[in-house]
Order: structure tokens, then C-alpha cells, then sequence
């Protein structure tokens, strides 16, 4: 085993470590407090080729691997969540299908324009009613006169709404079933799921007003409508009907992302409460010195490099071509807990100062406990793991 | 026109300095990274190729060091020079500032190029001189701490920061100029050039490949006698001087400047 990382990866993580520190630090504050999308910002992740990181140069893309990708993610989490949950959606979430399932015309049109970041990405998957339960979808797709017309709602998507927002690749049903209105799900034996390429700007598709989070300010999510919304006969994506295997795939490999996001989320709140404790005094001494506080740093720097180690695994068996599953579900549980865990020790750390934004460990509190519920909750993730179990 | 960058492997800058114990030296065992300011040599090379007043046929990245040094040249180029050189020896341990200029001096003389360019400082030893060295072993004009560069004919333009302002100097190529910070801003490396950065020539040079001679290189070979290293002496805490009545804080504080004869 060898735990050191190539030169091509340990270049990768400085570069986009000082990109984060000297980029996107000094704006990560006000763009959370105006919940304004870091446009700038992606324009220069674009330039890096930081928006296609896992996809061949060939294709358009930045010509890493998985652990490329995690590694970025991760240092770009460390300072700032929003710009870090608009690149892993756009690439694992929005970009992934196309590169996947796509056609050879498919990969063409799309591939180039969304790995340069000159587009965004979205993925269309959860709705009101599918959840957890992403197969029990309600949107529906049927074939008229040579074009799928799809009828039905998303919610919670990141990059749908933004002014790059190029695409969204959706779930549908494609069975002649029973309609909408009369259920239907996962039980049905006749129940098809197909996946789409929907194009913004498609009549009657619609993107909702932004939601009001209590994080990830910064990132792009709304609701989706289509209303009768015609899109070409083939821009059906992969074949018709294996949409429920797809999605679960990209779902697998994108949990590698948001591990990575809840890695680095718990090493920049860790970054800052080890800081705030050397410089902040009380009963005479730094508080780092205080038993009750070394302690805390030394659990999160424990469990944070167990959780890195797991993340990487899960990269690298995705890598190597192997069976990832297991892996990036326990990365994903292990890490989301941590992160929360993590930036409520160092809120706890900062005292008064770490409740009001004056600090960014204010920030990454808010932050966190979304990586405990997106991209699959952590009782998805443990259903995951105990059916690989054999349980 | 040909541009060798010089450029060194350094301990981080997060990294919290220490000296080593049992060595009592200063401990490099973290975390290393390309000396920042070289990255801003590099940058300058790069805009004198992309400012177009002057064919630049090549960019060549020049490091003496240990093997893990070759990770600094990975990064020089893949911030834009075309191909590196690893002067990399076991007699070259423990040289002194002498000692890595003239080593320097002969990888370079071996290149011959038409300007040498190279960081004003180094992030760990911090001496600003290795420029000069290496410039008077090769008998070029050097300048330091130049934050403007225009390319005119045969000739380099510089400004380099003085102590009042600034002095614009001219000078003939082939010529040595360390760089300050202000020049330029470095550019990022993209993903596609961190990856096709192990594909760039790299020549790995021993000390025999240039003609060094050896007892003028490494411990034996260096003028600087090194004693022992010490971490700088903890801080004594100071005196606070409540604000109870402000006439008689004032009279504290004079009395206790009056005491350490600073007024």
C-alpha cells in the first residue's frame, strides 16, 4: 500500500488549494450573505479545465481521474461550499449522464461546452414524492408525432437556474402505466424510468424561483416545471427504459464528490478552530492549551483522516475499474457526520464569535448539515451499505 | 531567445519552521513546495514569450537539489517552460550560497542562454544573493529586485524597487535578473498542463556531466561554517498596566520607559 499521492495529484491539490485561498476566500463571505452565483469564479475553474476534471481530453475534458476530482473538490470545500457543490453537481451530477449514456452526437454537442464550464450541468432527479424513493417518479415522458413531450415537477436542483445553465438531464416514466394522478412506483411491474437531455430554453420548461436554504447560499437551486414540454425523439439518453440503472450508477459516483465535500468541510473547519484556539487567550493562556480544546482538535483530526482514507479508497477502486458501491456509500455516511460534527466542535471552539458571521466557521456550520441529506440521506447511504452486507 | 528560470524546492509556506533537534538544523521533512517567488520569474518569462517584442524559443526550468526536487521542476513547467534541468549530485549536499552558485553557474554555462531569470529570494534560506552569484561566475550583468521588464532590442529595461522609489536601469543580454513579487501575478497551472507536464523533456545532471569540480561543491567546498541553530528565544510576557486612574497610568508608563532609557 502506499498512501502517498502521485506528483500529478500533489500538484493538483496545491493548485487548487491556492485557487481557493486566493480566489475564492476573499469573496466567499459576500457571496453567501448576497446569495449571489459565483459566475467569476466558475469562468476561471473553466479556464483551469477544473470543469470537466474526470472526463478524457478527448471529450473536452480536464483529463484527471476520480482521485483528481476528489482531491479538488475537497480543497475547494475547505474554503467555500457553494462554489465547491457547483462544480461536484455540474460534473458528477450534470456532465456524468451525457459522458456515460450519451450518443456519439449526444457527447459532441454537449461534452466540449459543459467540461470548459462554458454551461452548466443540472441533474433532474427528486421530486415532491421521490425522494429517498427516487424510483417512485411521477414525470412523465410520451412519444407524439416524432418528439417526447414531458409533463411533470423536480425540486431541490442545483445549476438549473443560473444564466449558464445549459442543460438538465432528467428522470421520466416512459411506461404506458397507469398516469400520474393514480400513482404508480418502484411496485409496478410495467413501470419504465428513461433518462432525457432536456435544453434550457425548452418551451414549457420552466425553472422556480431559488429556494431560501439555510446554506450553500452561493449554489443555484430551484424547482424545475415542464408542462408539456417538447424536446427530439433522440434526446432520449442511452436506452429507453434504463433509466433506473443509470441514475443509480451516477448517484454512486457522485457520492464520491460530496465524501470528498465532507471531507474537506470538516479540514477547513478544523483549519479554523485550530487557528482561533492558538490566538484566542483566556484564564492567561492561549485556549490551545486547555485540555478540553486539544481534545476536540485531536478527535477531528483523527476521524477526518480516517474519512479521507475512505474516500480516496472509494476513488480509487472507481479508478481501477472495480466495484465502488460500498466504498463511496460508507465514504459518503462517514463524512457527512463528520462534517456536521466537525463544524459544530469549531463553532463550539470560537465560543460567542463562532455564532455570528464575523467568522467563516459561521458559514461552514450552515453548510454542513446539508452533506448529511443530499446526493442520497445518511439512511439511504446505510441501506446501501447493509444491502451490500448481505443483511 | 533562450530563458533558463531558476527555481528551488522549499518547505512550505504553512509549514511551521523548526530546527531539526538531533541535527540542529532546520527541519525540511514536510511539506515542500516551489518557491513562490520563482513562480513569478516563470510568469515573467512567459509574458516576455507571449509579449511578442522577442522570439522566445525556449523556456528552461533549472533546479539543484535533491531527488524530491524534481517535483518543483513538475510545477515549472507546467507553468510554462518547455523542458527542465536536475542538477543532482550527492557531492552537493550542504553547499553554501559560493557553492550552488557556482554549481548553478556551470548547468547554466552548459545552456547558454540570453537571460537568466530567477526569484529575488528564496522562502526558506532568504539570502536575495544566489542571482549575483551565479552571475558573477558567468560574467553577465545582474540586477535584483526588478518589478518591471521590457524586452528593447538586444537590451532589457528594467525597474527594480530601490529604498526611495524606483531606479530604471538598461542592461545587455545575456543577463541574470531576480525578481520581486510586485512583477507580475502568477498564473494558475490548468489540469491539462499539471498532466502534460511529466511528458516535457527533463535532464538529470551529476556533477561529472558538467565539469564541477568537487571541491568546490557540497560541506567540504562551502566558505560558510555552520554552529549550532537555535529556535529565537520565547517571548517574556508583558507588564499590563491597568487604567485604574489615568494620570497615574501615565505616570506608570513614563517611569517605565524612563526605566529602559527609551525616552
Amino acid at each position: 500500500m502506499d498512501f502517498d499521492l502521485s506528483p500529478d495529484h500533489e500538484l493538483i491539490r496545491r493548485t487548487v488549494r491556492d485557487f481557493a485561498k486566493q480566489r475564492v476566500a476573499p469573496v466567499a463571505e459576500e457571496l453567501d450573505r448576497t446569495k449571489s452565483f459565483p459566475y467569476e469564479l466558475v469562468r476561471e475553474l473553466g479556464e483551469l479545465n477544473l470543469m470537466g476534471i474526470p472526463f478524457p481530453e478527448e471529450v473536452g475534458g480536464g483529463g484527471g481521474d476520480t482521485l483528481a476530482y476528489a482531491i479538488a473538490i475537497e480543497e475547494l470545500t475547505r474554503i467555500d461550499s457553494s462554489v465547491a457543490i457547483t462544480v461536484c453537481a455540474h460534473t458528477s451530477l450534470g456532465t456524468q449522464p451525457i459522458y456515460l449514456y450519451g450518443s456519439d452526437e449526444q457527447r459532441e454537442r454537449w461534452l466540449p461546452r459543459l467540461c470548459s464550464g462554458e454551461i452548466l450541468g443540472a441533474f433532474g432527479l427528486t421530486e415532491p414524492e421521490a425522494g429517498s424513493d427516487a424510483g417512485n417518479t411521477r414525470t412523465r415522458a410520451r412519444l407524439d408525432d416524432g418528439e417526447w413531450v414531458i409533463d411533470g415537477a423536480k425540486q431541490f436542483i442545483t445549476n438549473a437556474g443560473t444564466d449558464i445553465s445549459g442543460v438538465v438531464c432528467i428522470t421520466a416514466r416512459t411506461d404506458a402505466g397507469s398516469s400520474c394522478a393514480n400513482g404508480g412506483g418502484v411496485g409496478d411491474a410495467d413501470m419504465e424510468v428513461s433518462n432525457f437531455i432536456v435544453p434550457t430554453g425548452t418551451a414549457g420548461y420552466e425553472v422556480g424561483e431559488p429556494y431560501r436554504k439555510m446554506g450553500w447560499n452561493a449554489s443555484d437551486t430551484r424547482p424545475l416545471t415542464f408542462a408539456g414540454a417538447r424536446i427530439p425523439e433522440d434526446n432520449l439518453l442511452g436506452p429507453r427504459g434504463a433509466g433506473f440503472k443509470q441514475f443509480l450508477h451516477v448517484l454512486d459516483i457522485g457520492r464520491i464528490g460530496v465524501a470528498a465535500m465532507g471531507v474537506g468541510l470538516a479540514q477547513g473547519a478544523l483549519d479554523q478552530a485550530l487557528a482561533y484556539a492558538k490566538q484566542r487567550r483566556a484564564f492567561g493562556q492561549p485556549i490551545s492549551r486547555f485540555q478540553a480544546i486539544q481534545m476536540k482538535l485531536a478527535d477531528i483530526s483523527t476521524e477526518l483522516e480516517a474519512a479521507r482514507l475512505l474516500t480516496y479508497k472509494a476513488a480509487l477502486l472507481k479508478d481501477a475499474g472495480r466495484s465502488f458501491t460500498l466504498a463511496a456509500a460508507q465514504a459518503k455516511l462517514k463524512t457527512g457526520r463528520l462534517a456536521v460534527r466537525a463544524a459544530e466542535e469549531a463553532v463550539q471552539i470560537h465560543g460567542g464569535y463562532g455564532y455570528i458571521e464575523e467568522y467563516p466557521i459561521c458559514r461552514f456550520y450552515r453548510d454542513a448539515k446539508i452533506l448529511t441529506i443530499g446526493e442520497g440521506t445518511d439512511e439511504v447511504q446505510q441501506m446501501v451499505i447493509a444491502r451490500a452486507l448481505g443483511a | 531567445m533562450k530563458i533558463c528560470v531558476l527555481v528551488k524546492e522549499v518547505p512550505d509556506a504553512a509549514v511551521q519552521k523548526r530546527i531539526n533537534p538531533s541535527t540542529g538544523r532546520m527541519d525540511r521533512s514536510g511539506e515542500k513546495n516551489l518557491n513562490p517567488y520563482d513562480t513569478h520569474a516563470i510568469e515573467a518569462a512567459m509574458q516576455v514569450r507571449e509579449g511578442g517584442a522577442v522570439e522566445v524559443d525556449e523556456i528552461v526550468a533549472v533546479t539543484m537539489g535533491p531527488e524530491s526536487a524534481i517535483r518543483a521542476l513538475h510545477k515549472a513547467v507546467s507553468l510554462g517552460a518547455d523542458r527542465s534541468v536536475h542538477l543532482s549530485d550527492d557531492a552537493l549536499a550542504g553547499s553554501d550560497i559560493n557553492a550552488t552558485g557556482y554549481a548553478l553557474s556551470k548547468a547554466l554555462a552548459a545552456e547558454q542562454p540570453d537571460l537568466v531569470l530567477l526569484g529575488q529570494q528564496s522562502d526558506d534560506g532568504e539570502c536575495y544573493t544566489i542571482g549575483a552569484v551565479v552571475a558573477d561566475h558567468l560574467s553577465m550583468p545582474s540586477l535584483t529586485q526588478v518589478i518591471k521588464m521590457d524586452v528593447e532590442g538586444g537590451e532589457l529595461r528594467c525597474e527594480r524597487q530601490a529604498e526611495y522609489g524606483y531606479d530604471t536601469v538598461s542592461v545587455q543580454m545575456p543577463a541574470v535578473i531576480s525578481v520581486g513579487d510586485a512583477i507580475n501575478e502568477p498564473r494558475y497551472p490548468s489540469l491539462k498542463a499539471i498532466m502534460g507536464a511529466k511528458k516535457k523533456p527533463l535532464d538529470k545532471k551529476a556533477i561529472g556531466d558538467l565539469e564541477i569540480e568537487a571541491d568546490r561543491v557540497g560541506e567540504a567546498g562551502s566558505k560558510v561554517a555552520c554552529g549550532d541553530f537555535h529556535d529565537p528565544p520565547a517571548k517574556t510576557a508583558g507588564e499590563i498596566i491597568e487604567d485604574e486612574d489615568t494620570n497615574e497610568t501615565v505616570e506608570k508608563v513614563v517611569a517605565w520607559l524612563d526605566e529602559r532609557k527609551l525616552i
